[in-house]
């Protein structure tokens, strides 16, 4: 969990405070100027399916850059080094342009208004059940994460006492969500994304600058840590020893496809933003949009992490500064008032539009997944849009609740991860067999999910934990674990499937792999046969430019 | 399937978004504007405690005409492509969904 260090309080005065209190205000003011949008529960929760893409695209990457993810990726790179580039090439933009190009036209297509409806539709109501709750338990604990977190470092940065932060940042989620809807966290999210960048650009020039620009940079950390640490693959091959903990073999398969496949593709805190496009194409172009921004903010986050790995040789030790503390410390080092001011509101708005994103999501879930199909069936529109306002209120309660469960991990990154490798891994399996195989069975979803889950925990927290199996870092043992919950949920769907019922063919339509419905082709909309509108081009562009990014950091 | 199929299309049909919405091109552009001006008047009268603290660049003066830009950006953009469906004084519903913007 983070823990900043003593000592880091900023410097900060009234140009500072005057600019973070702009931003408050207009949070608020979006909730309110979104709320006469706001006349059915499909507005409510997914802005009524009628957003353009690049808000949409642009709320995809900030809904990912929350705070937790922003220290936490520079404490991985000022741990690691250069390895951490692996959680974006490999570990987020093929996964985006899959969900982009392959997978959307099946969740838009099908009107469905969430992840666990799309296995209601495709499976059965046990999986769906299953998946729900799995889902709304999980959406409230990373919330609660992210406010915990976020009243550390205000407490740490700002001086003020914990609760305040708690209190003040969760009464602020709660006013414009309840009031505005899945529409006003989206609107947040995007002005977050462009404060956050114009905190971080300033912030890793300066950094650079600091150590001797980039070759400065290269030579003290090669000094310190050899070689391997400014590349990409060094050391990683198998059997070899590197920091990270994991060979190339687990960082392909355990980081780049199992776990980053089941994140991106499967949890509804970032399926929800592409759900609410105006059309087929927007949708599409939701992650592929995307996948653009994501690939270069890795430079945001890592180049502050290896400057403080510099000046800062014993970071990381016990009593010393921590890994996470690395873009604080060098805010309070290089960042006169003005940008220090924007550089606290960028953090502050990336913890506050993390923990909007998941609240916007559970609401969703929890109301048209759980209640409006267990609980109370039937009731008109306007009972579960008043319902949804109530229960994201409650939700609010419930994650400043559990903020105080994240205390046993080091590092954010680890403790997220560690709960995704659990819940999104077979979540990710269900869904790839459920929409390539037509005779994956109804019960087989729930007994895949069931499956895997049990099985990456098992791996984690037994053969890892007590140290039957020796794997060197927490990180590389995730990896592994995500393998795991993959191969055995995929395992148990086949064999179940071979023993039960499948689907009726005509239920299928539209949702498996060479199906389609009748009725469901929309036409184009006009502009969208423009060649940079093209989601093919926009994907396997993503995809080159990735892999061309590697190269720098390969040879 | 077509029985959600039709609930949504009946919600999509209701819904308000794409007539009430605002554009949030304003806003973006509408705040980067003003905490441009504000950060760029902060670089003019930098102090040299300042600059020495930032490497000797004035990155207060650089952000702000940074985010000057972007703003004046999103205001243009929002001038000359303004949204198809207007948010304001559009009577209820009647809106064929048609309701995009540019880009």
């Amino acid at each position: 969990m983070i823990t900043l260090a003593a000592g880091l309080r900023l410097p900060t005065n009234g140009l500072d405070y005057a600019i973070l209190a702009l931003y408050f205000l207009v949070v608020l003011g979006i909730g309110f100027a979104a709320r006469r949008s706001v006349r059915t529960s499909l507005d409510f929760f997914l802005s009524g399916r009628s957003l353009p893409a690049w808000v949409t695209g642009l709320a995809f990457v900030a809904a990912n850059l929350g705070a937790t993810e922003i220290l936490g990726m520079a404490a991985t790179g000022a741990q690691y080094g250069v390895a951490v580039v692996h959680w974006y090439w490999i570990g987020a933009i093929p996964a985006m342009v899959f969900l982009g190009l392959v997978m959307m036209p099946f969740y838009y297509r099908s009107k469905v208004r969430s992840v666990p409806e799309f296995l209601l539709q495709r499976f059965d109501r046990s999986a769906h059940l299953l998946s729900s709750v799995l889902f709304a338990f999980a959406a409230v604990l990373i919330a609660g994460v992210n406010l915990y977190a976020l009243s550390i470092v205000v407490e740490a940065l700002l001086g003020w006492p914990q609760w305040v932060a708690i209190v003040v940042a969760g009464l602020f989620v709660l006013a414009y969500i309840t009031i505005g809807g899945l529409s006003s966290a989206i609107y947040n999210e995007v002005l977050q994304f462009f404060v956050i960048l114009a905190a971080l650009i300033p912030l890793a020039l300066l950094g650079l600058k600091r150590v001797g620009g980039w070759d400065g940079l290269t030579h003290a950390l090669t000094t310190a840590h050899g070689g391997n640490f400014l590349t990409a693959w060094g050391g990683t091959g198998i059997g070899q020893a590197n920091p990270l903990g994991a060979n190339w073999l687990t960082i392909i398969l355990g980081l780049g496809f199992v776990l980053s496949f089941g994140y991106w593709t499967t949890n509804f805190a970032e399926v929800q933003r592409a759900l609410s496009a105006k059309n087929l194409s927007a949708a599409r172009r939701t992650p592929l949009i995307a996948a653009f921004p994501k690939m270069f903010i890795v430079f945001l986050v890592m180049i502050p992490g290896l400057v403080a790995a510099v000046l800062v040789p014993k970071i990381g030790a016990p009593d010393g500064l921590q890994y996470n503390d690395a873009i604080p410390y060098l805010m309070q080092e290089l960042l006169p008032n003005g940008v220090l001011g924007l550089a606290v509101t960028g953090l502050l708005a990336a913890f506050m539009a993390g923990m909007a994103a998941n609240v916007s999501s559970f609401n969703t879930v929890f109301t048209y997944d759980i209640w409006a199909k267990y609980v109370k069936t039937g009731r008109p529109d306007a009972y579960y849009l008043r319902f949804g306002r109530l229960i994201t209120a409650i939700g609010v309660l419930a994650s400043i609740g559990t903020a105080f469960i994240a205390s046993s991990f080091s590092n954010i990154m680890g403790y997220l991860q560690t709960l995704f490798s659990f819940f999104n891994v077979p979540m990710f399996v269900v869904f790839i067999i459920g929409m390539f195989w037509k005779r994956a069975s109804m019960k087989s979803g729930v007994w895949g999910l069931l499956a895997g889950t049990t099985a990456a925990m098992v791996n984690y927290f037994w053969i890892y934990k007590q140290g039957v199996i020796s794997i060197p870092t927490d990180q590389g043992a995730n990896f592994v674990s995500a393998i795991v919950g993959f191969v055995a949920g995929a395992l148990v769907m086949v064999v179940v499937t071979l023993f039960t019922e499948p689907k009726p063919q005509a239920e299928l339509a539209g949702l498996v792999y060479g199906t389609t419905a009748p009725g469901l082709e929309e036409p184009p909309a006009e502009g969208d046969d423009a060649w940079y509108r093209k989601p093919a081009l926009l994907g396997w562009g993503a995809l080159v430019l990735a892999a061309l990014c590697y190269l720098p950091y390969s040879l | 399937m077509s029985e959600l199929h039709d609930e949504v299309s009946e919600l999509e049909r209701q819904s308000a978004t794409a007539a009430r919405l605002f554009d949030i091109r304003r806003i973006i552009g509408g705040l980067f504007t003003l905490y441009g001006v504000i950060v760029t008047v902060a670089g003019l009268t930098a102090s040299d405690a300042d600059l020495r603290k930032a490497q000797g660049v004035n990155i207060n003066l650089w952000t702000g005409l940074g985010m000057l830009a972007l703003g004046v950006f999103f205001l243009a953009w929002l001038a000359l492509r303004p949204a198809a469906a207007e948010p304001d004084g559009r009577p209820d519903g009647q809106d064929d969904g048609r309701g995009g913007t540019a880009g």
